[in-house]
């Protein structure tokens, strides 16, 4: 299956670098605020380019390396970053996500923070090392939340009593619309949820009076502390969940280890089937039926599914991104029989062919060329031979999809040549509803604009 | 919310006209933790180097740094568009263990293998200043193999400021322009260095050049090719936009084959005209240039001026604020905005220097803020206490402006409409007027109540 050449050099990559998934989830915590400890130009980058498809503020603080700061060791920049910040931001939290530049010098982050109690009483300072020559962007994330949870539940909090029946919910990069969605379903079910991160509201707020130095929103931290009382929690990702197998260790393992809170783990909540998986889950959990409302969603899914069943059979799809977007949308499409004919990733984790072959359906599985640590360029020359009806997956296939010819359905992150990237729904059944109307109507769409005829009607 | 204050170590780079006595401090590092509106030298080399259609980019580290700048400037080519795919050695932990070298000249060999380009740049990015790979001698070799140059660009990041990696830049440039040795001058002919046709600016300038009789040597590096440089350095007058970042490379075109240069901007009606004048008037013993470039001057003028005019009297008293990368374009915004009716009650840089600030306290009115080297609390704070209508800037300054219900209007490398020249001007004014008077600050909160 493995057809396409290798080449040294990547060339139009499908994945950023670890510290801009970390740099994210630092702006799902409230009162938090990332510094990278590094070049500012990391910074200056990562906060552009999170911009770019948020469009709102993302401030990222930087240690700020000079030449000398990279001979004698970075300890005396990251404190005064540390203590400007501070003074500026007022944040509860300071998320330091290390960089190459850093790890390679070799900086001993805890050590340097362990000097700083005077600050430390104030503002809790979280260290996630994220050195960018070591997995992408979506290390970075699953690190920083891991890092975040190692540090507000210590083990010594091990002896306090389950009093509170939370889910802790553990979602992965979603976006904006998926995180609020979460929280909804949660509202409906009348539970209680941690969910970590979540930027929804930070990096999508209304307009503003004054100037908020940072946001309001995100995951309380006293409820991040309390994650050690839940009554379970749940991981979305089936590429996470594999990695956590080998021995990595996940937000939710180390909740597991630590205090024995029941781990679940499921892939991202796409289609009718991995949403049945998910809300069966959530069912199983908080011993609640699932609403009436999302039956009904499930519902007219289905009906949709139906009435739009012949524009999208055996139809062939490119699909890209993250290596658990990959594989949950890869799920769905076959769901409703279109034939994932080329799924890829920047990612490297080892498990993607794995989680695809559980996923997928036996009979279209020899039709699906799966490719991990692929760049553009190397899926532009796989897809062209693959004869593809269409691209699904971030921005960044735009010049792929237009070199092929193929519209492009928009969906993960970043957006960057659209409004409302943010606001995509992927999950649920209302998630899957939109995904569905939105491959059906530029399937639609680009029938018409190549047909000479231009009929009106379907 | 408690209102925002300056940071000690920062307070002499914030100035306001009038009432602060102090000379500005420049130059000077982003204090760590400001969350400065700089990126780093990597950037800066990039920034220049970027349009070179027919070269190879190599971006020699992990891949953050190719990743973030993939295809994200609007330099446009009318041929080849190689400078739109994003190259990185991509470098792993091993290759961090046992160095890139290797890996880089497997990569510089392959891609020139397969997309033949005319030269190829390599940028040395963060971490390869740490583990100690001698970047110039891969190039060397790769040199000598392929025929074509390849150059390394020394663009660590940490290494000082953008200002750095403009240095570098123009030192690989130079090493491409020095290879040369026919050194008769051509007549009538220039160099434009630091034009970088966006949304295609350079089209826009080069023909202004070729109607009043001069002829364009090389572009450095709008819609740039590398054969153009083998020719630039018979050019007799080198004529320099954005004086920070390659006014380095004119000062060596100087020293080394006697081309003399002059700085212009090419932003706003004013400043246009006053560069193609100067130009005309280097070649004073062509009367004919010069007449032919008033009547271009008057021509275009008279063009744009009814549509303008219309414009100003919407935009008359409004308020704008200016943060952009080089201080030279701060100048020409500033005349500019007064041309609509607009006055300029914040202006800053991330690279200016102490005669760019003593010009901009000079040309700025009473109670202007000056700023070097800010960041989003500061920008924040005095848009807000000058209320200002309009911020200009870039993709990091966007969401400032629109959160606090400011009309935005994109000045840097990302835009994808020209303002360069007169047609430029009437973009600049149609994209400002399109801004401010949007009915949508209408709704938003801070406005509402100010209405």
């Amino acid at each position: 299956m493995n057809t396409a050449k290798s080449y040294t050099a990547t060339r139009n990559a499908c994945k950023m670098c670890t510290p801009l998934g970390a740099a994210l989830v630092f702006h799902g915590i409230e009162g938090a605020i990332p510094l990278l400890h590094g070049s500012q130009g990391c910074s200056t980058y990562m906060r552009r380019y999170l911009i770019s498809h948020f469009k709102e503020p993302v401030d990222i603080a930087s240690s700020n390396f000079s030449e000398e700061t990279a001979i004698f060791g970075g300890g005396a920049n990251l404190k005064l970053a540390i203590e400007n910040l501070t003074r500026q931001y007022s944040p509860e939290m300071i998320g330091i996500a290390t960089t190459c530049l850093s790890e390679t010098i070799g900086d001993d982050v805890p050590m340097i923070l362990e000097g700083m109690g005077h600050v430390e009483d104030r503002v809790s300072l979280v260290h996630v090392s994220t050195p960018s020559y070591s997995g992408t962007h979506m290390d970075g994330f699953h690190h920083a939340v891991r890092a975040v949870v190692e540090h507000c539940n210590p083990v010594s909090n091990r002896t306090r009593h389950k009093t509170r029946k939370a889910v802790n919910l553990f979602p992965g990069m979603l976006s904006n619309e998926d995180l609020r969605h979460l929280k909804e379903i949660f509202e409906d079910l009348n539970s209680r949820l941690i969910l970590l991160p979540d930027y929804s509201e930070r990096l999508e707020g209304p307009s503003w009076v004054e100037y908020h130095a940072i946001q309001k929103g995100g995951t309380p931290i006293k409820d991040i502390r309390e994650m050690n009382l839940a009554g379970a929690s749940i991981e979305l990702g089936t590429i996470l969940a594999g990695m956590a197998e080998k021995g990595e260790k996940t937000a939710g393992s180390v909740l597991k280890e630590r205090f024995d809170i029941p781990l679940m783990s499921m892939g991202i909540p796409m289609g009718v089937k991995a949403t049945d998986l998910f809300f069966s889950a959530l069912a199983e959990i908080t011993s609640k039926p699932v609403p009436e409302k999302y039956k009904r969603q499930r519902g007219r899914l289905i009906d949709a599914y139906v009435d739009g069943n012949k524009y999208v059979s055996k139809k062939r799809a490119v699909v890209y991104g993250e290596e658990d977007f990959v594989t949950a949308m890869a799920g769905f499409l076959a769901e409703i029989g279109i034939i994932p004919v080329l799924c890829a990733s920047g990612g490297r984790s080892g498990f993607l062919k794995q989680a695809l072959n559980q996923i997928l359906p036996q009979n279209i599985q020899n039709q699906v060329h799966v490719h991990q640590c692929m760049d553009f360029t190397q899926m532009e020359e796989a897809a062209r031979k693959l004869a593809p009806d269409f691209a699904i997956g971030n921005s960044k296939g735009y010049t792929l999809s237009r070199n092929l010819k193929i519209p492009l359905v928009r969906a993960g992150f970043p957006i960057h040549d659209r409004v409302g990237g943010a606001r995509i729904l992927h999950i649920g059944y209302r998630g899957t509803q939109q995904l569905f109307d939105t491959i059906v109507n530029t399937l639609l769409q680009n029938r018409q604009d190549t047909s000479t005829v231009g009929y009106a009607y379907m | 919310m408690k209102s925002i204050s300056i940071l000690e170590d920062r307070k002499t780079q914030v100035f306001r006209k009038g009432s602060d006595e102090f000379d500005i401090s420049c130059d000077k590092k982003s204090l760590a933790g400001s969350v400065s509106q700089r990126a780093c030298v990597f950037c800066g080399s990039r920034v220049v180097l970027y349009p070179i259609a027919d070269a190879l980019h190599l971006v020699h580290g992990p891949i953050g740094c190719a990743s973030y700048t993939w295809d994200i400037r609007g330099a446009l080519s009318s041929g080849p568009e190689l400078h739109r795919m994003s190259f990185s050695t991509d470098l792993s932990e091993t290759d961090i263990i046992y160095g890139g070298e290797k890996k880089l000249e497997k990569a510089l060999f392959e891609l020139i293998d397969i997309y033949h380009p005319k030269a190829a740049f390599v940028y040395a990015t963060c971490i390869v200043g740490i583990i100690g790979d001698d970047v110039a001698a891969v190039c060397k070799k790769v040199e000598a193999k392929t025929g074509i140059p390849v150059l390394p660009v020394h663009s660590e990041g940490f290494k000082g400021t953008k200002k750095d990696g403009y240095k570098a830049a123009c030192d690989a440039l130079f090493n491409l322009i020095d290879r040369n040795r026919e050194d008769k001058k051509i007549p009538l002919s220039i160099n434009i260095l630091g034009e970088f046709n966006i949304g295609g600016e350079t089209w826009i300038i080069k023909d202004y050049y070729r109607r009043m009789g001069i002829d364009i040597l090389s572009v450095m590096t709008g819609d740039g090719r590398v054969k153009d440089f083998g020719l630039s350095h018979r050019a007799c007058l080198n004529v320099v936009q954005c004086s920070g970042s390659l006014t380095y490379l004119a000062q060596k075109m100087e020293a080394a084959y006697g081309i003399p240069f002059i700085r212009v901007s090419y932003f706003g009606i004013e400043d246009t005209s006053q560069a193609l004048y100067d130009v005309a008037s280097f070649f004073r013993d062509r009367p004919d240039i010069m007449e032919k470039t008033a009547a271009l001057v008057q021509e275009e003028v008279k063009a744009i001026l009814p549509e303008l005019r219309e414009m100003k009297t919407d935009l008359t008293g409004k308020r704008a604020a200016v943060y952009v990368g080089g201080a030279f374009k701060a100048f020409s915004l500033i005349k500019a905005l007064k041309h609509l009716g607009m006055a300029v009650v914040l202006v800053g840089s991330q690279t200016g220097n102490k005669e760019d600030y003593a010009l901009l306290k000079d040309m700025c009115d009473p109670g202007t803020i000056i700023l070097d080297d800010a960041n989003p609390l500061e920008l924040a704070k005095y848009v807000l206490e000058k209320d200002a209508h309009l911020f200009i800037g870039g993709v990091k300054e966007r969401p400032i402006a629109y959160k606090l219900g400011l009309g935005f209007c994109d000045h840097n490398h990302e835009r994808k409409i020209p303002l360069a020249g007169f047609e430029g001007m009437i973009n600049f004014a149609r994209e400002v007027h399109e801004t401010v008077t949007s009915p949508v600050w209408d709704l938003v909160p801070r406005k509402a109540w100010n209405r």
